[in-house]
């Protein structure tokens, strides 16, 4: 693959884009779309521009249950994978129960969880099932990490005293280490994922997140605005992964062949 | 000579009960260079992880008579943490000995220092050669100060120019510390310009076939090398691993 020059890679995909806009406005305009089936990209900047502030307070409910299921994901996962590696026993027994936690479909458990945890409580049904959802990715990313630490670096630290505790802090975590950040670039963006179908499967209005306002503008024939919810919702999750990429690159750009550059 | 590691009757055999090892009688004694040399697959990397304790025998014994030294441990891949950085890499013995950060670091840059790699302190070892990386690797054992050094064919994986200069850098550590090593080989010429004493070794089941002693003058270096006393060395060598390998046929 030939190099192009850093700024014409990042204008690529930005001169495609304003060119599709353009496209689909003139079509639009052309063809005379209703504005209930296809809206043109300026009816949907209206949009955007006009419920900011109730569109901007979606995606914050939706930002914040996303993160906090995130943050217990990771958390969680990583504490789980570490019981993993220090007891096959634990292993054996929970295991597939995590699979099986990760195998149901998130929408078939979600009004289960919504009527046990109960409407009014309902942002904490979300970051359950968000968490569900986010959860898998970091326990195999780690347990497959933890594992993969060097056999003979194991046995020089055996041959030095080491104890578990050290074996564990300062070679498998180490080792885990970009597994893990992997799992979370995939983690960060099914906690998003999790949080939306969550939305959706609580129904309701008592849910104010951007899934949900997209819900209700569908109802009402808002395509515009449904279209704006949309955009944001990609957004974040472009934003998530970004940051997510960004952190893997941060803390690995030292010592993994994944963050090295090759000079020659 | 002193004998500081006596095995007596060691075996070890695979989870299917076919024994790969043994059994075998050895004496390692104080401030020899001792080769173990056999075809792959011979057990020689199974009597070194026996001799560190990282293997127990399934039957013989494994006997300290002097009580058991502080052993340093090369194995054939570098084997550093990649996140960490050379010197941190050197210090891990003495951090898990519990020894202050301070004199640790100091220990370790003298190791360095001592192998050749003075500067490189900080950096990662994705970033050395791989004959740079096995010297990070060797001042890693030294750093310990260990009194037996075990080395599981280290140089096999480099260059001959890099296996050369470190074999004759080893020579030099071995003496001035009057070290003890054990060096698992599958080279004669390795072994051959190494070594005071040479036990070849039978492949499956690894028993030992005989033993070579060498009169190599302790000043070993590059002429060495070339020189006709060498050429019969290694014929004798070569001459005993062959006759090893025929008893097993």
């Amino acid at each position: 693959m030939t190099q192009l020059p850093r700024t014409l890679r990042m204008l690529l995909p930005v001169a495609l884009g304003i060119a599709v806009l353009l496209l689909w406005e003139a079509l639009v305009a052309a063809y005379q779309v209703p504005r209930f089936v296809l809206p043109p990209p300026s009816a949907i900047w209206a949009a955007l521009i006009a419920d900011f502030p109730s569109l901007m307070a979606s995606l914050w409910t939706t930002l914040r249950i996303t993160l906090l299921a995130f943050a217990l994901a990771v958390a969680s996962g990583v504490a789980l994978a570490v019981l993993f590696s220090q007891s096959r026993i634990v292993e054996m027994a929970l295991y597939p129960y995590a699979v099986i936690l990760q195998v149901t479909p998130i929408v078939a458990i979600a009004p289960l969880i919504v009527i046990w945890v109960g409407f009014a409580r309902i942002n904490l049904a979300l970051l359950i099932l968000a968490w569900i959802v986010a959860f898998f990715p970091i326990l195999s990313g780690t347990i497959l990490g933890l594992r993969s630490a060097d056999h003979n670096l194991i046995d020089l630290f055996r041959l030095h005293g080491a104890s578990n505790w050290q074996i564990l802090t300062r070679l498998r975590l180490p080792s885990a280490l970009p597994f893990l950040l992997n799992g979370m670039k995939t983690s960060g963006g099914l906690a998003l994922i999790g949080t939306v179908v969550a939305e959706y499967g609580a129904g309701s209005g008592t849910a104010t997140g951007l899934a949900w306002r997209i819900v209700e503008a569908g109802n009402r024939l808002q395509i515009a605005r449904m279209f704006a919810a949309l955009f944001l919702l990609a957004a974040l999750g472009v934003a998530i992964f970004f940051a997510l990429a960004v952190l893997e690159y941060w803390v690995l750009r030292k010592w993994h062949e994944s963050a090295l550059q090759r000079e020659i | 000579m002193t004998i500081i590691a006596s095995l007596q009757g060691v075996e070890r055999s695979f989870s299917n009960a076919i024994k790969a090892l043994g059994p075998i009688d050895l004496a390692i004694r104080q401030s020899e260079f001792l080769s173990l040399l056999g075809p792959s697959g011979c057990g020689k990397s199974t009597t070194l992880r026996i001799v560190a304790e990282l293997l127990a025998p399934s039957a013989g014994t494994l006997q300290w008579p002097q009580g058991k030294p502080r052993i340093g441990f090369v194995f054939q891949d570098p084997t550093l943490m990649p996140w960490a950085v050379v010197r941190d890499n050197v210090r891990l013995p003495l951090d898990l000995a519990g020894v202050p950060r301070r004199e640790a670091d100091r220990s370790a840059e003298t190791a360095l220092a001592r192998v050749g790699l003075t500067g490189f302190s900080q950096a990662y070892p994705r970033a050395l050669s791989g004959g740079m990386r096995m010297r990070v690797s060797i001042a890693r054992a030294l750093a310990a100060k260990p009194q037996l050094l075990l080395m599981d064919e280290p140089f096999a994986a480099l260059d001959e120019i890099s296996r050369d200069a470190l074999n004759e850098d080893l020579l030099k550590l071995w003496r001035e510390d009057g070290l003890t090593i054990v060096f698992v080989t599958h080279s004669v010429y390795e072994s051959t310009f190494l070594s005071t004493r040479i036990v070849t070794m039978t492949p499956r089941p690894g028993r030992v076939a005989n033993e070579i002693h060498l009169a190599s003058p302790l000043d070993r270096t590059s002429g060495w090398r070339m020189s006709p006393e060498f050429a019969e060395a290694a014929r004798a060598v070569s001459l005993g691993l062959r006759r090893a390998t025929e008893v097993a046929a």
